[in-house]
């Protein structure tokens, strides 16, 4: 404030490249589905941007992204990223598979190793073998396939809940039993709700996308607004 | 660095390519050592700046308003500048932060527009398309580190359906039914909030007292703010730029708020 509206004539306000909107992504792989999920708040600071903006992407009928960080960067990788989506298709006559996109995302990032995009990806879908896949990335293109991930503003407090509810971690004698797609939908709420609760940069509502081989199906639900 | 050696007629290097007399080698593509000094015409920092823009969705239409001071700093340097821009029939755009920039954008702006009559095509720029358009600019600007210090707001109607963007200088950029930028995005977008969720089916006439009442409010509160201000409205009826408004303002409590000297 003071240096925007201070008294001494213009100051120099040192430019910066960056910022950070917040926003929380996560994703679920199942044995035939995937689940993405983000929020739709966009800050910056203590100020809401908008309480609408979706931070998943549908890439394909068998991919989705999930994005957040600098917002910026987040609009220019996924121009970017259904750019080069059409040229695969138009040079090959089919679509890019889930494996390849994350394959090609990596290298996208690691591309602007020294002048980043500040972005968290996470991508969640189907792989060519029928089976929910998930793929998460540092901004930097460092990248592997998992069962689960969180990632963005509130990923510290979702990525200890999975551990513990998908992963069974720190239990004892704990009955290992395969994640059905209505627990994971309805734990991707929980996990949300809970997050909402504690991170300024989380809220106003999340987006569900599940990925099954018929195609992507999208639910929202509202968190709280404050 | 041709030019720079004439101007200091510097002795010639031992062999192609080499050192000068007293200088170091420098190895091929790799020169760490001389920085090229002549590129350095950035805006590293804002001079003439705006203030705040406001923007609203309502029933069939848009509006959007910015007042006309151009600050030097505290110093309200310019008093009758206009920061909202008609494109063209259906879209308009405000601007604040710097008015430099501002004013080269939109000679472009005006140039392209004036292309695309040329081509006669019944084409031209929509909302959308100029939302698109600026937010490639300013990103690309911001990561050549040589931004374009600016808060743009595009509002306009494309197929019907109300339009409203904001595009920031490092290519932040989001579509609302609400938007302002600067410091009436603490004073004046609240009460936007609160009433177009009491209202959401504002029409024209509830949003342009809407927004008059928050320019007013901006008026009082942002420092660097002016009681002269235009708004535009853009419906079917095409894009049309109001004022300037010289709203009546009264200041009769102000003797009371003490204590913040």
């Amino acid at each position: 404030m003071k240096e925007l509206y201070g008294q001494n004539g213009p100051k120099q306000a040192h430019f910066s490249p960056y910022a950070f909107n917040g926003g929380t992504v996560l994703a679920v792989a199942g044995e035939d589905f995937a689940v993405v999920a983000s929020d739709t708040r966009l800050s910056e600071g203590f100020s809401i941007h908008s309480r609408e903006a979706p931070k998943t992407y549908k890439l394909s009928e068998k991919t989705v992204l999930g994005s957040c960080g600098f917002h910026g960067d987040v609009l220019t990788l996924t121009k970017v990223i259904g750019a080069r989506l059409k040229m695969y298709e138009h040079s090959h006559n089919k679509k890019m598979s889930t494996t390849s996109i994350a394959a090609m995302l990596s290298t996208m990032l690691y591309y602007k190793r020294f002048f980043p995009y500040y972005v968290y990806n996470i991508i969640g879908g189907i792989d060519d073998e029928g089976k929910g896949c998930v793929f998460s990335f540092d901004p930097v293109g460092s990248y592997e396939r998992e069962a689960y991930r969180a990632g963005g503003s509130a990923s510290s407090m979702l990525q200890p809940l999975l551990d513990n509810q998908i992963g069974f971690k720190n239990q004892e004698g704990v009955a290992v039993v395969p994640l059905s797609k209505e627990k994971a939908v309805n734990l991707v709420k929980d996990v949300f709700i809970s997050a909402a609760e504690r991170d300024i940069y989380t809220g106003d509502a999340i987006i569900v996308k599940v990925i099954t081989k018929d195609g992507v199906t999208s639910e929202q639900f509202p968190l709280r607004k404050d | 660095m041709e030019a720079f050696d004439s101007v200091h007629a510097r002795p010639a290097p031992f062999w192609r390519n080499g050192p000068q007399p007293g200088g170091l080698y420098n190895f091929s593509n790799n020169s760490t050592t001389s920085r090229n000094t002549s590129e350095s015409q950035r805006s590293a920092y804002p001079v003439v700046t705006g203030t705040s823009v406001l923007g609203l969705k309502f029933n069939g239409g848009v509006i959007i308003a910015a007042d006309m001071l151009g600050s030097y700093g505290s110093l309200a340097r310019f008093r009758n500048i206009s920061r909202l821009n008609r494109v063209n029939d259906s879209t308009v755009i405000g601007c604040g932060g710097d008015y430099a920039d501002y004013q080269f954008l939109k000679s472009v702006i005006e140039q392209r527009v004036i292309d695309e009559e040329c081509l006669d095509d019944g084409f031209g720029f929509t909302p959308k398309s100029m939302f698109s358009w600026l937010t490639r600019v300013l990103y690309n600007r911001r990561s050549k580190f040589n931004p374009l210090w600016n808060v743009y707001v595009v509002a306009g109607l494309q197929d019907e359906e109300p339009f409203l963007g904001y595009i920031d200088k490092i290519g932040v950029a989001y579509e609302s039914p609400s938007i302002s930028s600067g410091f009436g995005s603490h004073i004046a977008l609240p009460i936007l909030r609160e009433e177009m969720e009491k209202n959401p089916n504002m029409n024209e006439k509830d949003a342009t007292e809407l927004i008059q009442r928050c320019m007013k409010l901006l008026y009082y509160r942002d420092a660097r703010s002016l009681n002269k201000y235009q708004y535009a409205v853009i419906t079917k009826a095409g894009a049309k730029i109001h004022g300037p408004i010289v709203p009546e303002s009264n200041w009769e409590i102000a003797h009371l708020i003490q204590g913040y000297e």
